[in-house]
C-alpha cells in the first residue's frame, strides 16, 4: 500500500499544481473563471489531448513514439486533399486516414519488437517519413501549400455543439474515456503496464508482449491520425507543418501527468492534467498580455525538469538506467 | 590504439565516395527520373577543386560539400562522443539557437564587446548549458533522452528571449570571418572544424579519456567498479557536446549574418546521430569513431546536395532520408543481421 502511494505522488503533484495555477490564474485576471475560457481551454488543447493519451500507452509500454506530430500534419493534409481534389465523403476520407495512422504505427512497433530497435530512432525514422509523405501530399500547382477545406460538413460541424462543448472536446472526451477504460478495465492494459514494469517478466509470464508491443504504437498512430482530423475541424485546412514539434509537447504532457519514462506507471487521468496545466500556463501568459508566447516553452522546460526530478525521487536511488 | 575494436572505415569512405561520384557526374534533366551520367567528368580535376583566380579561392564540389557540412560536423563530434557514453543529446540544435542569439544581442548592443569577449560568453554559456544536461544525466540519473529533452524544449525559447522574438542581424567583419571567411584559400570555417576534431582526437585517443568513455558506456557500473570517475567524465562529455553545438551556432550566424532563434539548427540533432551511426559508433554506448562521424556527415551533406542538384523536390528529401535511417538501424540490428547468417546457414 505504501509503494502505491508513493507511486502516485507524482500524479498528486500534477493535480496540486494545476489546480493552483488555475485558481492563481482565476484570482488574478477577471475572466479567466469562466465557462468559455474552460471550454476554450479544452478545445484549443483537444488535438494535443488525443495525441498525449496515444503517447500515454506508449510511454506505459517503456517506449516513445517521435512521430506523432509528422502524423498529425500528414493525416490533415491527406483529408484535406480527399475531400477537396478527390472529392471523397468526410466519413470516407477520415476512415482512410485513421487506418493509415494505426498501420504505419503498426509497423514501426513491429520493426522494433522483431529486431530489438531502440524506439527513439525507428520513431525518427517513422517522424521522417510521414512529414515527407505531408510534404508530397501538399503539391498542388503552385507547390507545397496549405489546402484550404470548405465542406457542408465541416460548417455543420463548427456550429453544433453539445452543451456549448464543440465536436472536438467530445472526441477528445470519448478518446480520454476508452482509453481509461482499456487500461484500467481489460486484459489488454494489464498487459501494457506489465510490459512497461518488466518484459523479462511479462514474457516468462506468458504474456503477450509481441503483440502488445505492436498494439500500444498502432494506438498512438491512431490517435495521432485522429489528432489530425480534429486539427482540421479547427483550423479548416490541411497544412504539411502542422503539429512541427507536437511530439515534445504530447511527450511532455505524459511526463508532466506524472506517467513514468521508464513504463510501467501512470494513467491518462495524469495525461489529461498535464495538458490542462499545458493549456492554463498558455491561457494565463495570453492573458498576462505583456508576456510573449516563448515563456510557454521556458515554463513547460522548467516544469519537465521539476517532474523529471520528483519521479527521481519518488523512484529512489540506486538504479542505473541508460537506455536511450 | 592497440585495440582494434573499431569498426573499419572502409564502409562509410566507400560510401562516401560513390555518393561523391555520384554527385559529380549526374547531370540533371528536368526530372530526377530523367538524370543521365557524364562518366568523362570525373577526371576533369575542375569539378572537384579548381582555383578561381578572380576571387582568390578554391572552389569546387569538395569545398561546397565540406563547407555546408561544417555544422553537422562540429554537432556530429560531440554527439559521437555522449552516444558513446551510452546517451544522447536532443538538445543541442536549441543550444545552437542560444549561440546565435547571444551573439546577435552583443553584436547589437550600443557597445558591441570585443570578438575575443563574444566568442568567449557565447561559447562558455554553451558549455555550462551541456554541463547542466551532463549532470542532469550523471549526477541525477535522468534518462539522456528526457533530460537533454529539458534544454530542447526550453532552449528555443530561451533564445527568442534573447532576441525579443526578432531576428537580429549584423555585419560585423571580425565575426563574418568565422562563417565567410577564407584562410589560404581554403574557407576557414572548414580549417576550423578539421582542427577541433583533430583536437578532439588527439585528447580522446592520445589519452586514455576515449578509453574511459568506451568503458562507461559499455558498462557504467563496472567503469565505477574499476576506479574511473563516472559521474565526471560523462558529465564533460555532455559539455564537450553543448561546446560543439555552439560553435555550430555561431558558425550558423555568422555565416548568415543574422540569428533566427526559430530555425537556427532545426532538425540538426537527426543529422548529428545519424552521422554518429554512419560512422560505426554504437547507439547502445562503448565504441565510438570521430573521423567516421565526419565522413557520416559528409555523407548526408552530398546526399542533400545530390538530391537539390538532380531536382529531386525538397518536399521528397525527408522520405529518402526515413528509408536511409531505417536501413542503418536495421543494419546495427544483431537480430535482423541473424536471419540472413540463419538461411545462409540452412543453406
Amino acid at each position: 500500500m505504501k509503494l502505491l502511494s508513493r507511486k502516485h505522488i507524482p500524479l498528486l503533484a500534477t493535480f496540486l499544481v494545476t489546480a493552483g495555477l488555475y485558481t492563481a490564474a482565476a484570482l488574478r485576471y477577471e475572466y479567466f473563471f469562466t465557462y468559455d475560457v474552460a471550454v476554450s481551454l479544452l478545445r484549443d488543447n483537444a488535438a494535443l489531448g488525443i495525441m498525449a493519451v496515444g503517447m500515454t500507452f506508449v510511454i506505459l509500454s517503456g517506449g516513445i513514439d517521435l512521430s506523432v506530430g509528422a502524423v498529425l500534419g500528414c493525416s490533415s493534409v491527406i483529408v484535406a486533399r480527399l475531400l477537396m481534389d478527390a472529392e471523397w465523403h468526410p466519413l470516407a476520407a477520415m476512415s482512410i486516414v485513421l487506418a493509415g495512422g494505426t498501420l504505419l504505427g503498426a509497423g514501426m512497433g513491429g520493426i522494433i519488437h522483431a529486431f530489438r530497435l531502440p524506439p527513439f530512432l525507428v520513431t525518427l525514422a517513422g517522424m521522417f517519413f510521414a512529414r515527407g509523405l505531408a510534404l508530397v501530399a501538399s503539391v498542388r500547382e503552385t507547390g507545397v501549400e496549405s489546402i484550404g477545406i470548405m465542406h457542408d460538413w465541416y460548417d455543420a460541424l463548427d456550429t453544433w455543439s453539445y452543451e456549448n462543448f464543440p465536436v472536438t472536446v467530445l472526441i477528445f472526451a470519448g478518446v480520454l474515456l476508452a482509453a481509461f477504460i482499456t487500461l484500467h478495465f481489460t486484459r489488454t492494459g494489464r498487459n501494457v503496464y506489465a510490459v512497461g514494469g518488466s518484459e523479462p517478466s511479462a514474457l516468462l509470464m506468458g504474456l503477450p508482449v509481441a503483440r502488445t508491443k505492436v498494439l500500444v504504437y498502432a494506438i498512438s498512430g491512431c490517435c495521432a491520425a485522429l489528432a489530425g482530423i480534429v486539427n482540421t475541424f479547427y483550423t479548416f485546412s490541411g497544412n504539411a507543418h502542422a503539429g512541427t514539434a507536437a511530439e515534445l509537447d504530447a511527450i511532455a504532457a505524459v511526463v508532466i501527468g506524472g506517467t513514468l519514462l521508464s513504463g510501467g506507471v501512470g494513467t491518462v487521468v495524469g495525461t489529461l492534467l498535464g495538458v490542462l496545466l499545458y493549456g492554463i500556463i498558455q491561457s494565463a501568459i495570453m492573458f498576462e498580455g505583456t508576456l510573449n508566447s516563448w515563456w510557454t516553452k521556458i515554463a513547460i522546460g522548467g516544469l519537465l525538469l521539476a517532474f523529471v526530478l520528483l519521479q527521481k525521487a519518488v523512484q529512489g536511488r540506486g538504479k542505473v538506467d541508460n537506455r536511450v | 590504439m592497440t585495440i582494434s575494436r573499431q569498426r573499419p572505415l572502409i564502409w562509410p569512405l566507400l560510401a562516401l565516395g560513390i555518393m561523391l561520384v555520384l554527385n559529380v557526374t549526374s547531370v540533371p534533366g528536368e526530372h530526377w527520373w530523367e538524370t543521365s551520367f557524364d562518366w568523362a567528368t570525373l577526371a576533369q580535376s575542375e569539378t572537384w577543386v579548381r582555383w578561381d583566380a578572380d576571387t582568390g579561392h578554391y572552389v569546387g564540389t569538395l569545398i561546397d560539400i565540406a563547407l555546408r557540412a561544417v555544422p553537422i560536423m562540429l554537432v556530429a563530434f560531440g554527439m559521437t562522443l555522449v552516444i558513446a557514453t551510452a546517451g544522447v543529446d536532443l538538445s543541442v540544435g536549441a543550444v545552437m539557437a542560444i549561440a546565435g542569439a547571444l551573439a546577435g544581442y552583443l553584436l547589437n548592443r550600443d557597445a558591441p564587446p570585443g570578438l575575443f569577449a563574444l566568442l568567449a560568453s557565447a561559447l562558455g554559456l554553451c558549455l555550462v548549458l551541456g554541463l547542466w544536461n551532463g549532470v542532469l544525466v550523471a549526477v541525477f540519473r535522468v534518462q539522456p533522452i528526457v533530460a537533454t529533452l529539458v534544454l530542447m524544449v526550453a532552449g528555443r525559447g530561451i533564445a527568442q528571449l534573447i532576441t525579443d522574438g526578432q531576428v537580429p542581424t549584423f555585419d560585423d567583419p571580425a565575426f563574418g570571418y568565422l562563417g565567410r571567411g577564407y584562410l589560404l584559400g581554403i574557407p576557414f570555417a572548414v580549417i576550423l572544424t578539421f582542427g577541433v576534431l583533430a583536437l578532439l582526437g588527439a585528447v580522446t585517443r592520445l589519452t586514455p579519456l576515449g578509453l574511459t568513455v568506451e568503458a562507461i558506456g559499455d558498462n557504467p557500473v563496472a567503469a565505477r567498479w574499476v576506479g574511473l570517475r563516472v559521474r565526471t567524465v560523462t558529465a564533460l562529455m555532455y559539455g564537450i557536446s553543448g561546446l560543439c553545438a555552439g560553435l555550430a551556432g555561431l558558425f550558423v550566424a555568422s555565416n548568415i549574418g543574422a540569428a533566427d532563434a526559430n530555425n537556427a539548427g532545426l532538425y540538426i540533432e537527426l543529422d548529428a546521430i545519424l552521422a554518429a551511426v554512419i560512422g560505426g559508433t554504437s547507439l547502445a554506448g562503448g565504441r565510438f569513431s570521430l573521423v567516421g562521424a565526419t565522413l557520416g556527415a559528409l555523407i548526408i551533406q552530398t546526399i542533400n546536395n545530390t538530391l537539390s542538384r538532380l531536382n529531386v523536390p525538397p518536399e521528397q528529401h525527408l522520405v529518402v532520408k526515413a528509408v536511409i535511417v531505417l536501413l542503418l538501424c536495421l543494419l546495427q540490428s544483431p537480430h535482423f543481421r541473424a536471419l540472413f547468417t540463419r538461411r545462409r546457414a540452412a543453406l
